[in-house]
Formats: C-alpha cells, sequence, structure tokens
C-alpha cells in the first residue's frame, strides 16, 4: 500500500462533475458539442406464456443521418437474459458489456445461474452513480428460476417492473400497439407478432426508427436470437448486372510496379523455409 | 388648436408602472398629479420612440403631434368618431383600445393556453365521417373540467372538434354561428359545407397568427355534403390538410399508427367505431389529460348526431402488476 502524503486527498471514486459546469459554460458561449451516435430507436418486451419476447428496430442515428442501417440493438448479458438499449449508443454498448462481464465473474463466484434481478440491480446502481449523465435507456428481459421477469430502465436509474414495456423515441406507436393488443397467457406465436407488429408500428411512424426487425426470445430451455427476423424495407433496386470497367476507360499516365516480396538470395549457409 | 387638457392622478406608483392615459383623443396634454411614493429611480417614464423621459419634462411636453401607436392617426373631429374601426372588431382588431403614452413594453398577446382539450380523433367510414373527444378540459395538470362538449355541430353538414384553448374554441364557434347566420339570411338554397368552412377556419388562424396572437387550438372539421366526405384538419399556426383519418395532440402518437395499421375505407359504422373506441382506450391508458368519458360525432348525408358522452371498459388488473417484486424481495 502506498504512503499517501499528509496533503493528498484520496478519490472517492464516482463520476467527477469537475467539469460539467465548464461544459455548460462553453456551450452557451457557442461551443458545439459533437453529436452523439444515437439510436433514435424502438425496443419493447412482452412478457408471454413461458418466457420474455424482446424487440428491437435496426437504425442508428448521427443527428439526422442514419449512421447505421441494420445495428444490433439487442446485447448480450447472460446466457438466460438479454437488453435492448436505447438513447446513446457508445453508453448502451458498453454498459451492458461491463454488466455482462461483471455477471460471468458472479457466476463463477457463485456457481449459479444468473437472475435478472442481479442485472438489473448492477445496471440502476450504475446509471444512478452518473445521474443521467450515461444516457442509456434499457429494456431488461430474462428468465432465471424464479421465472421470466422483464424491467424497463431508465437513464437516470430507476426501474420498472412490467408485463409490457417500450422505450426510444418509437415508444409511443409501439406501445399502441401493445396497449391494443395486449392479454395474459399470450402464445409464442402470438407474442412474436405483437412484437414485429408493435416494432413496425415504430419503424413506419418513428423517423428515429427504421430498417429491420429484431427478435429475441427468452425461455427456459434457452434464449433464441432471430436476427433481421423481418426485413420490412428491402431495397427497392438493385443493378443485376453490377459495375465493372473495363481496362482502357481510364488514360494510364505512368507505371511503377513495386515488388512487395523481395527475393533474396542466399550466397553462404541454409536458405529458410519459406511458409 | 387647442389641446385639450387630460389631468390624471397616480397613487403609489410601482416598479414597473405603465402609466396609460385613456383618453382616445390623441390630440391631447396630459398633466400628471404625483401622490404619496413616487421612486423615480423605478418608474420608467419614456416616450413614444423608447427614450426616457424625466417626469417632470412630461407635463411641459407638447403632445400636439402625438400620434399613439396602433391607432388610426384621427384628428378630433366629430364625424370621425361614429366610424366604427377596425380596432372595434372583436377578433381581428388590437386588443387594447388604450393608447399608452409608454409604448417601452411590447404588447403581449396570447403566449400559452389555459384550459385545454386533449386530442380529438377523426375517420372516414363507408358511409359518412365519424369524429371522438374526450369531454375533459384541464387547467395545467388539474383536470378541471370533465363535461366539456369539444364537439360542436356547424350548420347541417358539418362538425368542428378543437384541443388545444376551450376559450378560443369558443370564440371560433360564435364567429362560426354568425357566419351560418349569414347564410340561411341569404336564403339561396345553398348552404356552407365542410370545404367552406375549413377554408374559413384556415384563412382565421393563419391570420391571426400572422399577428403573432393565435387561437391556440387544433381543429378538426369533418363533414358529408351532397355524397362528398371530407375531413380536414387546421393547426394553430395555420397548416391545413384534408386525410382519410386523422389526429389530433397526442392522437398524433398514439392513435395514427393504429389508423395506419388497420382503417380501410369500406369500414361500416360498428367497425368504425370499435376502431375509434380502441384508440380512445389507448389514449386513456397513455394520456395524462384524457378522461373516461367521450362522445362520438358521426355525420352522414342524412346529417349530424353527436352522441350522448359515455365511459368505455377498462383493465387495470394484469397479473404482472399485482406482485413486481415477487421474485426479489426488497427491490422496487
Amino acid at each position: 500500500m502506498s504512503k499517501t502524503g499528509v496533503n493528498e486527498v484520496l478519490s472517492k471514486g464516482g463520476f467527477s462533475f469537475d467539469l460539467c459546469r465548464r461544459n455548460a459554460m462553453l456551450q452557451q458561449q457557442g461551443a458545439k458539442l459533437p453529436k452523439y451516435r444515437k439510436t433514435g430507436t424502438t425496443i419493447v418486451g412482452l412478457i408471454f406464456k413461458d418466457g420474455v419476447i424482446l424487440g428491437a428496430d435496426t437504425r442508428a442515428t448521427e443527428g439526422e443521418i442514419v449512421c447505421d442501417k441494420n445495428c444490433e440493438k439487442i446485447h448480450y448479458l447472460a446466457p438466460n437474459i438479454s437488453c435492448c438499449g436505447a438513447g446513446t449508443a457508445a453508453d448502451t454498448e458498453n454498459v451492458t458489456d461491463m454488466i455482462s462481464s461483471q455477471l460471468t465473474l458472479h457466476r463463477y463466484a457463485t456457481g449459479r445461474v444468473s437472475r435478472v434481478v442481479t442485472a438489473l440491480t448492477m445496471l440502476k446502481s450504475h446509471l444512478f452513480g452518473y445521474q443521467g449523465q450515461v444516457s442509456a435507456a434499457l429494456v431488461l428481459g430474462g428468465v432465471d428460476v424464479t421465472g421470466p421477469h422483464l424491467h424497463a430502465v431508465y437513464p437516470h436509474g430507476s426501474t420498472d417492473t412490467l408485463p409490457f414495456a417500450t422505450m426510444g423515441s418509437g415508444s409511443l406507436a409501439a406501445m399502441s400497439v401493445f396497449e391494443s393488443r395486449y392479454k395474459e397467457d399470450l402464445t409464442r406465436d402470438e407474442g412474436m407478432e405483437i412484437v414485429s407488429a408493435a416494432i413496425c408500428a415504430g419503424i413506419f411512424n418513428d423517423l428515429g426508427s427504421g430498417s429491420n426487425v429484431d427478435l429475441c426470445i427468452i425461455t427456459k430451455e434457452g434464449k433464441e436470437y432471430l436476427r433481421n427476423y423481418q426485413q420490412p424495407n428491402p431495397r427497392s433496386y438493385t443493378r443485376s448486372k453490377g459495375y465493372d470497367f473495363k481496362n482502357g476507360h481510364t488514360a494510364v499516365l505512368s507505371t511503377n510496379i513495386t515488388q512487395l516480396r523481395q527475393h533474396v538470395q542466399v550466397l553462404e549457409g541454409d536458405a529458410m523455409e519459406e511458409e | 388648436m387647442n389641446p385639450s387638457k387630460v389631468e390624471l392622478e397616480a397613487h403609489c406608483i410601482d416598479h414597473n408602472a405603465k402609466l396609460v392615459c385613456l383618453s382616445r383623443d390623441p390630440v391631447c396634454q396630459v398633466v400628471f398629479h404625483f401622490h404619496g411614493l413616487l421612486s423615480t429611480s423605478q418608474t420608467q417614464f419614456s416616450d413614444c420612440r423608447g427614450r426616457s423621459l424625466d417626469p417632470c419634462a412630461i407635463a411641459a411636453m407638447d403632445f400636439s403631434n402625438f400620434q399613439a401607436p396602433g391607432m388610426y392617426p384621427y384628428h378630433a373631429s366629430a364625424s370621425k368618431q361614429a366610424e366604427k374601426s377596425y380596432v372595434d372588431h372583436p377578433i381581428m382588431g388590437p386588443h387594447s383600445s388604450s393608447f399608452t403614452l409608454m409604448p417601452s413594453a411590447p404588447t403581449t398577446h396570447t403566449q400559452y393556453p389555459y384550459v385545454t382539450g386533449t386530442s380529438v380523433l377523426g375517420i372516414k367510414y363507408k358511409d359518412g365521417v365519424l369524429l371522438a373527444a374526450d369531454t375533459a378540459g384541464s387547467y395545467g395538470s388539474t383536470v378541471r373540467y370533465k363535461s366539456v362538449e369539444r364537439l360542436k355541430p356547424v350548420g347541417k353538414t358539418t362538425v368542428l372538434g378543437a384541443s388545444g384553448e376551450i376559450s378560443d374554441f369558443q370564440a371560433i364557434n360564435q364567429m362560426l354561428e354568425q357566419l351560418v347566420t349569414k347564410d340561411f339570411m341569404w336564403d339561396d338554397g345553398n348552404n356552407l359545407g365542410p370545404v367552406e368552412i375549413h377554408n374559413y377556419l384556415n384563412r382565421v388562424m393563419y391570420n391571426r397568427r400572422n399577428k403573432f396572437d393565435p387561437l391556440w387550438n387544433s381543429l378538426v372539421l369533418g363533414g358529408v355534403k351532397n355524397g362528398e366526405k371530407y375531413l380536414g384538419v387546421v393547426t394553430m399556426i395555420g397548416v391545413h390538410y384534408v386525410d382519410d383519418h386523422v389526429a389530433t395532440g397526442f392522437g398524433n402518437h398514439l392513435a395514427r399508427p393504429i389508423f395506419r395499421d388497420e382503417w380501410r375505407p369500406d369500414l361500416t359504422l360498428e367497425e368504425a367505431v370499435a376502431l375509434l373506441e380502441k384508440c380512445m382506450l389507448v389514449l386513456f391508458y397513455r394520456d395524462r389529460s384524457a378522461v373516461n368519458k367521450f362522445q362520438i360525432a358521426n355525420i352522414t348525408d342524412g346529417g349530424v348526431q353527436i352522441t350522448e358522452p359515455y365511459a368505455l371498459q377498462t383493465n387495470w388488473s394484469l397479473k404482472a402488476f399485482e406482485n413486481p417484486t415477487a421474485g426479489a424481495v426488497g427491490s422496487w
């Protein structure tokens, strides 16, 4: 243990808010903050008879531009737990990654299957500690020994335990589908139908969501991740022949060939074996 | 011409006082008598160009050339007094009928609504048009009035539904009543249909917006005339359009996705009412200013029918809400 001088203050850990005021002042004076890569998003979760179904769209936006047409918003937390993320993409990915690692270590320490409430408590403690600066809104779902669970986690650290949940900019469009169609004890197919209808409502009625529908169905038997389960926005035209440019279309001004592989002549000793 | 002399008494003038001369005669001399406390350092006096004045200098000013902003430059002659100026028009004129000698503070008009109604929904169906609205008038976050009828018939062929400020909706209704009466008096065998009323409302709303004094409403107008179904919207800034299914306020986010998915042009009355009720239920669950008391207006070629307010069945007893922390005692 290192000796600390009398005048040194031990760091208390946690987020240091020292620069927040300075950033706000700079913004007021006109400095522009970089635009975050947000996930726009419609993410949903639903509890059905045997487990949980999570759904998400696949559009990632940077301001007004779609920067990723087919990103993955359903993140892995544990073999029996998954998490959809909305908000700043970096925040959702890194937070879920961190908690996934912590859960793995926890499984090694306890020798048991992870519980959803463990992931929930880890996520909410982390987000609360950062006072909303980590902009991650999550729909967490999984099945453990106590049954299926679905939670909504908000950026400031509060959580809701719900039979159906939606988050993101398309949450109202998706919620209108859920509120009008949800009932208890849905079968797997009915549940998948309602979840994809909700995501499609977000895709077609919200500008921040788009492209394809991802689904993840978790039961006590296991997890089934259906990447691009529906693709309701196909590319309407592809040139069948492709593009090909024959030699001679562009004038060649000069030619210079550099050998990447130098041929070495061995004068003495054995040549090295080349593989 | 001798300017008339107006003497004003001011007592205990406070900070930000605006001394207003209520004489309509712009050519007059104003003498202020001050009693009680007057802190000249705080009270502002400025002339019409915004230059600040010493209070003692006001009494000595010559107002013979003074023209108050916002009024016709009329001279004090009897014939002009009889003329009905646009300042007296109930809707179109400026709302302050006095002129101020202290025009430094800007005239402010409607900045925010007070008593508001939430969404209105409208759809066309096979035989006509249906409009639906709940009967709540919210005063900020309180549900102050629970029996506000936000669907009103206009003539024999249309119904107007409004969300937003209720008093502005009442003013619009008065205007439309005058319009319909005038139309009836023409007695020419034709009457105003939904197209004409939509256009009229659009002009009114846009002109008010251009004066920075909007009527704070989103209006839905549905009607049937000569077999033609019409459903249109006018918003407070003058945006207007027609469509097969419309919604205002929260209905845009919660009801429109359902309409886009489930609406068909050949819906029967029962199916259309079921669709509207489904959307009103979602709005009741998820819009905080909605109440469970709705009216539906049905307009067909045969006329207008607005139902009495009624309620829908709700279901709050989902199992997962009963004991959400069953699996994790002590969490929330």
